[in-house]
C-alpha cells in the first residue's frame, strides 16, 4: 500500500473546509442552548421526574458535587447491570461480565475514555450496549460540555457565585445538541451501510454448508454518538476498522468529521458568550494549527514509516485496514488522539514507530486540538491562562484573562490542572514497568514494549481510550491502575476547572486597556501554541525518547 | 474657586520640580536620585557570609525550587562520599554552587540596601531629646525612648529625635538624611507642612513637637527595614509565580523519578547522581534563585527614587495602574500663571502697551508680575529699572496690590499706570470718564474662553484723561514635554485625569493643551474621592498624590496613594507610598518601576523554562545513546562524552544564575510601548534567546571540559 499524498491533502482540506463552514452556525446554536431561558417538553418532564428546580443556579461547589454524584451513580449503575447481564433480557446467552472488566468498563465509559478491555462480541449483549454504554456515550460527552460551559460562564459573569444548573445544562446538552445531531448522523450512517438491527448473532448456512456467526446489533445509533461525543468505544472489537461500523472510506471520513464537529464549534460559542468573537477565533485557530500540524506530521511519519513492524510485514501494510489504507489511517489516527475519542480504523500498535509517537504526543498535549467535547476547550482555556500569566508578567501587568485577574488562587488551580495528567501517566507507567509479571507477559520487546505501557497510561489518564494493545490490561492489577488513571484523569481536572470557574465569576471585570495583553491575534495564538508544545515536550521528552524515538531511530 | 489643599502644597513641590523623564530607568531620573550601588567584586565578596547563612534549610524552604536543589546536592554528597569518582565529585560541587549562587544573589541584593540602612541608623545614634514634663519643665532623655504623644522641644542644631507634628513654632529643617536634598525646608505648626521626621536636623528657630510614632515604628525605622529587605513578604504575584514554579518542579520530579524504571527496562538505568543532575537542570532554578533578588531590587529602585513604599504589594500594584489622578498645579503646569502675550487697543502702539505693562509690574514681586517684566524684556523693552525711575521722576509711588483696589502699578510724574483684573480696571477707567474699547472687551472674553487670565493695563495721564492701553494675556503654562508623556502613558494603557480647582472653561483649555484624557474642574478633596470610587467601580486601578489631611481619605482609597513627604502625618499614614522629594510627577516613575519588576520576573521565568529544551538535548542522548545508538541523532550539539554533556548542562545551569544577577538587580529595561509590542520583544529576547543561549553555552562548556582528563 502506498501513501497517496494528493488524496491525503484533499481529504484534510475537505475536513478543514466543512468544519470551518459549520463551526459558526453550530456555535451560534450552542450558545442559544446554553443561554436560553425556555425548556423543551422532554426537559420539563425530566425536571419534574427528577425533582429539579430548573430556575435555581448552583455555586461551583454544588455544581461539582452534582457532576460527581451523577458520575458515581452512573458508574455504579453500569457496573451492577453488567454483572447482572446473565439475567437481563436481550443479552443472548452472555453471562454477567467479569467484575474487574465490568469495573473498568463502567469507569471507562463514564469518564468519556471508552477504553475497552473486553471483546464486545463475546462479552456484552445488546441490552448493555444500548441501555448502558450508548447512554453513557451521550452523558459523558454532555458532562464535558457542561463543565466547559460553566468555565466560560465563570469568565463571562461578574461578582456572582451562580454558574448555572448542572441538571439543566445536562438535559439541554443531551436533548438539544447530542440527540438531534446523533440521530441525523445515524440515519446517514445507515444510508452509508452501517448496520442497524437487533440480531445478536446470525447463523448463516453457506452453500458449502459451513455455519458462520455474523454479529449484528444497533450499531449505527451507537456509532454516531461514539464519534460525535468523542467517546470511541466500538460496538465491535475491531472498532472503526470493522466493516459493520465503518463500511467505506466515505463513512470513515464522516466519522472523523463527526468527532471533530462539536469540539471545533465550541470555541465560537466561547467567543460569543464572553462577548468577544476574536477570542473564539484565536482559540479555534490555535486548535486548527495544532490539528493540521499533527495530521501532517502523522501523514509524514506514516508515509516514511520504516519501523520494525512494517519492515517485518514487507512494507506499509500491516495494521492498516485495506479499505482505508494509510492515508485514511493517518487522518483517523491523528484526529482520534487529538480529541478524546480513541476510536481507531487502524491498529495503532502497528503504526510506524514515529507515527505511534505522534499519536502519543497528541494525547500528551492534553487533547486540546480540538480535544474532547468540552474537555478540549477547557484544557485550552487553562493553557491560555498559563500563557497569559507569562505574557502578562512580560509586559509589566498583573496578568488578567478576559478582564479577570490571574492571582494566586487562579494560578494554583491552573498549575494543578497542568500537573495532573503528566504525573498520573509517568507515575502509573513507572510503577507498572517495575512489575515483572506485567512486563514478561507482554509479547513485544525493547522500546516497543515500553511504548505499549506508556501509550496505555497516556490514553487512560487523558481519557482517550485508544490503545496500542500488546499488554493485556484485563488483569486485576492493570484494570485497577487504568481505572485510577481514567478516574483521576477525568475528575481532578473537572474539579479544578469548576473551582476556577467559581473563582473567576466572583471577580469584577477589569476593562481592557492598551496595557493589557490582548488574548487574541497571531502573537498570543503563537504563544499559546508554544506554551502547549513546550509544556508537553518538557513533561514527556525522556519517556518518548525511550519509546517511539528509540524505536524509530533504531540503527 | 474651590481650592483644594493639594493645590497649595504642590506649589512647594513646584519649587523642587525637576524635569524628570517619564518612566525613565532609575539612573536617568536626575532629581536627586541616589545612584544604584555598582555590582563590584567587593560587594559580591561582602555578601558571601550572608549567602552561606542563607543555606540553612529553614530559610531555603521558602523557595521550594532551590530547596529541591539543596536536597539534591545533599543526596549527591552522600553518594559521592560512599562511592567517589571524578564525575560525581564535579557534579556534586556544581550542585552546591547552584544553591550558593541562588542565596548569593539574594544576599547581594540585600547588601545593596545595607549601606543605606547603616547611614540611616547612624543619624539616630545617641540622639537626645528634651522632653517636656507635665509640669512644664524639660528633661533630657534618649531619643529612642520616646513614646506616642510625648512633647519634645527642638532648637537650632538639634536632631529631631522621632517623627512628630509641630504644635508650636516654625523652623528651617535639614532633611538631607532622608531625602538627599541639602536645601533646608520650612516646617511650621498648623497647615500641611507641620510634620517632621526623626533624624532630620533643625537649622534655625525653635519648635515644639508632639511625637506621632511609637519607638521602632518611625519613618527611619521603616526605611531601614525596607532597604534591608527585612520586612519582605511574598506579594500576590510572587505567590502566583511560585505556584507555577512549584508545579513545574513536581512535574520534573515525576519525569526524573519515572525515568529510572523506564530506563531500567531498556537496561540503561541512570545513576542517582545523573538523575539528580537532570532534575536540577530541568526545574526552573534560574528564576527560582533570582525571585527574591528581583523583589528586593525593585524596592531598592524605588528607594533610589526617594520613594518609600509600605509593602512590595504596593510596588506591584503601581505597575497595574490604569488611571492616574494628577494635580494640575505643579504637576502638569508650572505653579503660577505667566504672561504669554500683549494685545494693544487699536489706538495704542504695541510698544507703548508693553512699556506700560513693564513699568507697572516692576514693583510687583508676584510670579505673575515678574513674568510680565520677563516677557516685556523678551520683546525688546529693556527700559529703566525701578531705581532709575525713582531717581528720575519727580513724584514716584508704588501702588501695591490690595484686596480692596485689586490693582497694582506705579504713580509716576503725575501719571497713574495700573494693571488689574478686567472688570476692576474698566471700572477704574470709567471713574475718570474713559471707556474700554470694544476690541479690548472682545479680547478679554477671548482670553477667558481659552482658559487664560486677562489683565487690563490703563493709564491716567497728568490731565486726568483715562485710557485703556490693552490686555496682558496670563496663562497657565503647561510644562514642556507633558503632551508627549501623556501620549506615552496612553500607549501603555494608562488614562490621565487632571485635577484642578479652576473653573471648567480654564480646566478644559489646559486639559486640551496638556493632552490629558479627562479633567475634574473645581475639584474638592471629596470630588477626588468620588472620582477614585467611580474609576474603581469600573474595574480600574487608580493612583494619586496628595499631601493635605483632607486628601487622606482619597489617598487611602486609591490603589496607589503617594503622599508628599512635606504633607501632614494623616496623609502619610493613609498613603501606601511616601515621596521624599514631594514631587507629584514621581507617580509616573513609580508606575514604571512597578512594571519593570513584573517584566523582570516574567522575562526570567520564560528564559528559565525555555532553557530546558537545550538541556534535554544535552542529557537525554547522553543517558541513552549507549542503549539506543539511534538516539545519538539527538546529540545535535555534538557534545564529546555523556559525562561531559551532563556536567556541562549542570555547570551552565549554575553559571546562568550568576550571569543573570546583574539583570535581576538592574531590572529588564522598560519601554513605554503597547502590550503587544512589549510582549513580542520580550518573547523574542527571553523566549527565543532562552531557547538558543544554552545550546551555545553548553557546547562551549563542553569544549573546555573535554580537555580535562578523567571527566571529558
Amino acid at each position: 500500500m502506498t501513501f497517496n499524498i494528493a488524496s491525503f491533502l484533499v481529504q484534510v482540506a475537505a475536513l478543514a473546509v466543512v468544519l470551518a463552514a459549520l463551526h459558526k452556525p453550530l456555535g451560534v446554536y450552542l450558545v442559544r442552548v446554553f443561554e436560553g431561558k425556555m425548556s423543551s417538553r422532554p426537559e420539563r418532564l425530566f425536571y419534574r421526574l427528577a425533582g429539579i428546580d430548573a430556575g435555581t443556579e448552583q455555586t461551583w461547589s454544588v455544581y461539582l458535587r452534582s457532576v460527581l454524584a451523577f458520575s458515581v451513580v452512573s458508574i455504579l449503575l453500569v457496573f451492577v447491570l453488567q454483572r447482572l447481564q446473565g439475567i437481563l433480557p436481550g443479552s443472548g446467552s452472555l453471562p454477567g461480565v467479569d467484575p474487574w472488566i465490568a469495573m473498568n468498563t463502567a469507569i471507562s465509559f463514564v469518564t468519556n475514555t471508552n477504553w475497552q478491555t473486553y471483546a464486545p462480541e463475546t462479552t456484552i449483549g445488546i441490552f448493555v450496549q444500548m441501555t448502558l454504554l450508548a447512554v453513557q456515550n451521550f452523558l459523558s460527552a454532555a458532562v464535558g460540555i457542561v463543565v466547559v460551559v460553566t468555565l466560560i460562564r465563570g469568565i463571562a459573569r461578574t461578582r456572582t457565585q451562580r454558574l448555572g444548573n448542572f441538571w439543566v445544562d445536562l438535559a439541554r446538552t443531551s436533548f438539544r445538541i447530542l440527540l438531534p445531531i446523533a440521530f441525523v448522523a445515524s440515519l446517514l450512517m445507515v444510508l452509508g451501510g452501517v448496520v442497524q438491527n437487533f440480531w445478536p448473532a446470525d447463523v448463516v448456512n453457506h452453500a458449502a454448508g459451513i455455519s458462520q456467526t455474523i454479529p449484528g446489533g444497533p450499531v449505527a445509533s451507537q456509532e454516531a454518538i461514539k464519534e460525535l461525543g468523542t467517546n470511541g468505544g466500538g460496538y465491535f472489537n475491531a472498532n472503526s476498522a470493522h466493516p459493520f461500523e465503518n463500511p467505506n472510506p466515505f463513512i470513515s471520513l464522516f466519522e472523523v468529521f463527526l468527532l471533530l464537529l462539536i469540539p471545533s464549534a465550541l470555541p465560537y460559542a466561547f467567543g460569543r458568550i464572553v462577548g468577544d468573537q476574536k477570542q473564539g477565533y484565536t482559540v479555534a485557530a490555535v486548535m486548527g494549527t495544532l490539528w493540521l500540524a499533527s495530521v501532517s506530521l502523522m501523514g509524514w511519519a506514516v508515509a516514511s514509516g520504516q519501523g520494525t513492524a512494517t519492515a517485518a510485514a514487507g512494507g506499509l501494510g500491516e495494521g492498516f485496514e485495506q479499505r482505508f489504507g494509510p492515508v485514511q489511517g493517518a487522518i483517523f489516527a491523528a484526529s482520534t488522539t487529538l480529541t478524546s475519542t480513541g476510536a481507531v480504523n487502524t491498529a495503532h500498535d502497528s503504526l510506524p514507530p514515529l507515527a505511534g509517537g505522534v499519536a502519543m504526543v497528541n494525547m500528551m498535549l492534553g487533547e486540546v486540538a480540538p480535544g474532547g467535547t468540552g474537555s478540549g476547550l477547557y484544557g485550552m482555556l487553562i493553557l491560555s491562562i498559563i500563557s497569559v500569566f507569562i505574557a502578562g508578567l512580560m509586559v509589566g501587568r498583573t496578568p488578567e484573562y478576559l478582564g479577570k485577574k490571574i492571582g494566586p488562587t487562579e494560578m494554583k488551580l491552573a498549575a494543578m490542572y497542568i500537573l495532573v495528567t503528566p504525573v498520573l501517566v509517568l507515575a502509573l507507567a513507572g510503577i507498572t514497568v517495575m512489575l515483572p509479571d506485567i512486563i514478561t507477559n507482554a509479547p513485544a520487546t525493547g522500546p516497543h514494549q515500553f511504548s505499549e505501557v506508556l501509550y496505555a497510561f497516556t490514553s487512560g489518564a487523558n481519557n482517550n481510550g485508544s490503545a496500542f494493545g500488546g499488554i493485556t490490561t484485563s488483569s486485576p492489577y492493570l484494570s485497577v491502575m487504568m481505572s485510577l488513571a481514567m478516574l483521576l484523569g477525568r475528575f481532578l481536572p473537572v474539579a479544578l476547572v469548576l473551582a476556577l470557574a467559581g473563582s473567576l465569576a466572583r471577580q469584577g471585570k477589569i476593562p481592557a486597556s492598551a496595557g493589557t495583553v490582548p488574548t487574541h491575534g497571531p502573537l498570543f495564538g503563537g504563544l499559546l501554541v508554544g506554551v502547549t508544545v513546550i509544556l508537553t515536550a518538557l513533561s514527556y521528552f525522556p519517556a518518548l525518547a525511550l519509546g517511539p524515538l528509540a524505536e524509530g531511530l533504531l540503527k | 474657586m474651590t481650592r483644594s489643599s493639594a493645590a497649595s502644597a504642590t506649589d512647594t513641590a513646584a519649587q523642587t520640580y525637576a524635569d524628570g523623564n517619564p518612566l525613565g530607568t532609575p539612573g536617568e531620573h536626575k532629581h536627586h536620585t541616589k545612584a544604584p550601588a555598582k555590582l563590584t567584586l567587593a560587594s559580591v565578596i561582602a555578601a558571601l557570609p550572608l549567602a552561606v547563612r542563607k543555606l540553612a534549610p529553614r530559610q531555603m524552604i521558602h523557595s521550594p525550587v532551590m530547596f529541591t536543589v539543596l536536597v539534591g546536592a545533599a543526596l549527591c554528597t552522600a553518594i559521592t562520599l560512599y562511592r567517589p569518582s571524578g564525575f560525581s565529585i564535579a557534579v556534586t560541587a556544581w550542585l552546591w554552587l547552584t544553591v550558593l549562587f541562588g542565596t548569593l544573589s539574594e544576599a547581594i541584593a540585600e547588601g545593596r540596601g545595607k549601606a543605606q540602612a547603616d547611614s540611616l541608623r547612624a543619624s539616630r545614634q545617641g540622639v537626645q531629646a528634651r522632653l517636656r514634663q507635665p509640669d512644664g519643665t524639660t528633661k533630657v532623655v534618649p531619643g529612642t525612648g520616646l513614646r506616642l504623644n510625648d512633647i519634645v522641644i527642638c532648637e537650632a542644631g538639634d536632631v529631631i529625635p522621632s517623627d512628630g507634628e509641630i504644635i508650636e513654632g516654625l523652623a528651617s529643617v535639614d532633611e538631607s538624611t532622608i531625602t538627599g536634598e541639602s536645601a533646608p525646608v520650612i516646617r511650621e505648626s498648623g497647615g500641611d507642612r507641620s510634620s517632621v521626621t526623626g533624624g532630620t536636623r533643625v537649622l534655625s528657630d525653635r519648635i515644639v513637637i508632639r511625637i506621632t510614632a511609637e519607638p521602632g515604628q518611625t519613618f527611619i525605622d521603616r526605611m531601614i527595614m525596607l532597604v534591608e529587605g527585612a520586612v519582605r513578604q511574598k506579594t500576590p504575584n510572587e505567590i502566583a509565580l511560585h505556584v507555577l514554579l512549584v508545579s513545574l518542579t513536581i512535574v520534573f520530579l515525576a519525569v526524573t523519578m519515572s525515568l529510572a524504571p523506564f530506563a531500567s527496562l531498556a537496561g540503561a538505568a541512570p545513576s542517582p547522581i545523573v538523575l539528580v543532575a537532570l532534575l536540577v537542570c530541568l526545574i526552573p532554578t534560574t528564576i527560582g534563585a533570582l525571585v527574591p533578588a528581583i523583589g528586593i531590587a525593585g524596592m531598592d529602585r524605588l528607594v533610589q527614587h526617594n520613594v518609600l513604599a509600605t509593602s512590595g504589594r504596593a510596588v506591584e500594584t503601581a505597575g497595574d495602574i490604569t488611571t492616574l489622578l494628577l494635580d494640575k498645579t505643579g504637576t502638569i503646569t508650572y505653579g503660577n500663571r505667566r504672561a504669554v502675550n500683549f494685545y494693544p487697543a487699536n489706538h495704542v502702539e504695541r510698544t507703548d502697551l508693553i512699556e506700560a505693562a513693564r513699568v507697572c509690574s516692576l514693583a510687583d514681586e508676584t510670579p505673575e508680575g515678574r513674568s510680565i517684566v520677563d516677557l516685556a524684556e523678551d520683546k525688546g523693552m529693556t527700559g529703566s529699572d525701578l531705581a532709575t525711575l525713582e531717581r528720575r521722576s519727580g513724584d514716584f509711588a508704588v501702588v501695591p496690590f490690595s484686596a480692596s483696589t485689586r490693582m497694582s502699578g506705579l504713580d509716576l510724574d503725575g501719571q497713574q499706570i495700573r494693571k488689574g483684573a478686567a472688570s476692576t480696571v474698566a471700572a477704574f477707567v470709567a471713574e475718570y470718564g474713559g471707556h474700554t474699547p470694544a476690541e479690548v472687551d472682545h479680547r478679554v472674553k477671548e482670553i477667558s474662553a481659552q482658559g487664560g487670565t486677562p489683565l487690563l493695563v490703563a493709564k491716567i495721564d497728568r490731565n486726568g484723561r483715562a485710557d485703556v492701553l490693552g490686555t496682558i494675556h496670563l496663562a497657565d503654562v503647561v510644562k514642556p514635554g507633558m503632551h508627549a508623556r501623556f501620549a506615552e502613558l496612553r500607549k501603555m494603557g494608562i488614562r490621565t485625569v487632571m485635577i484642578t480647582g479652576d473653573n471648567p472653561i480654564t480646566a478644559r483649555a489646559i486639559a486640551a493643551e496638556a493632552g490629558v484624557d479627562d479633567f475634574l474642574a473645581e475639584a474638592t478633596p471629596e470630588d477626588k474621592l468620588a472620582v477614585i470610587k467611580e474609576e474603581q467601580a469600573q474595574g480600574r486601578l487608580v493612583a494619586m498624590t496628595g499631601d493635605g489631611t483632607n486628601d487622606a481619605p482619597a489617598l487611602a482609597a486609591a490603589d496607589v496613594g503617594v503622599a508628599m513627604n512635606s504633607g501632614t502625618p494623616a496623609a502619610k499614614d493613609a498613603a501606601n507610598m511616601v515621596d521624599l522629594d514631594s514631587d507629584p510627577t514621581k507617580l509616573i516613575n513609580i508606575v514604571g518601576i512597578g512594571k519593570q519588576l513584573l517584566i523582570t520576573r516574567g522575562a526570567l521565568t520564560t528564559f528559565s523554562v525555555a532553557n530546558d529544551v537545550a538541556k534535554y538535548f544535552a542529557i537525554v542522548p547522553a543517558l541513552f545513546t549507549a542503549a539506543f545508538p539511534g538516539l545519538g541523532l539527538l546529540n545535535i550539539m555534538g557534545l564529546s562524552t555523556p559525562s561531559s554533556a551532563i556536567l556541562s548542562a549542570v555547570i551552565f545551569n549554575a553559571l546562568i544564575i550568576v550571569a543573570l544577577v546583574p539583570l535581576a538587580l538592574r531590572g529588564v529595561k522598560y519601554r513605554a510601548v503597547s502590550a503587544n509590542q512589549a510582549l513580542s520583544r520580550n518573547l523574542l529576547v527571553y523566549g527565543l534567546g532562552g531557547l538558543i543561549a544554552p545550546f551555545i553555552g553548553i557546547k562551549m562548556i563542553d569544549l573546555i571540559i573535554s580537555l580535562i582528563p578523567g571527566i571529558g
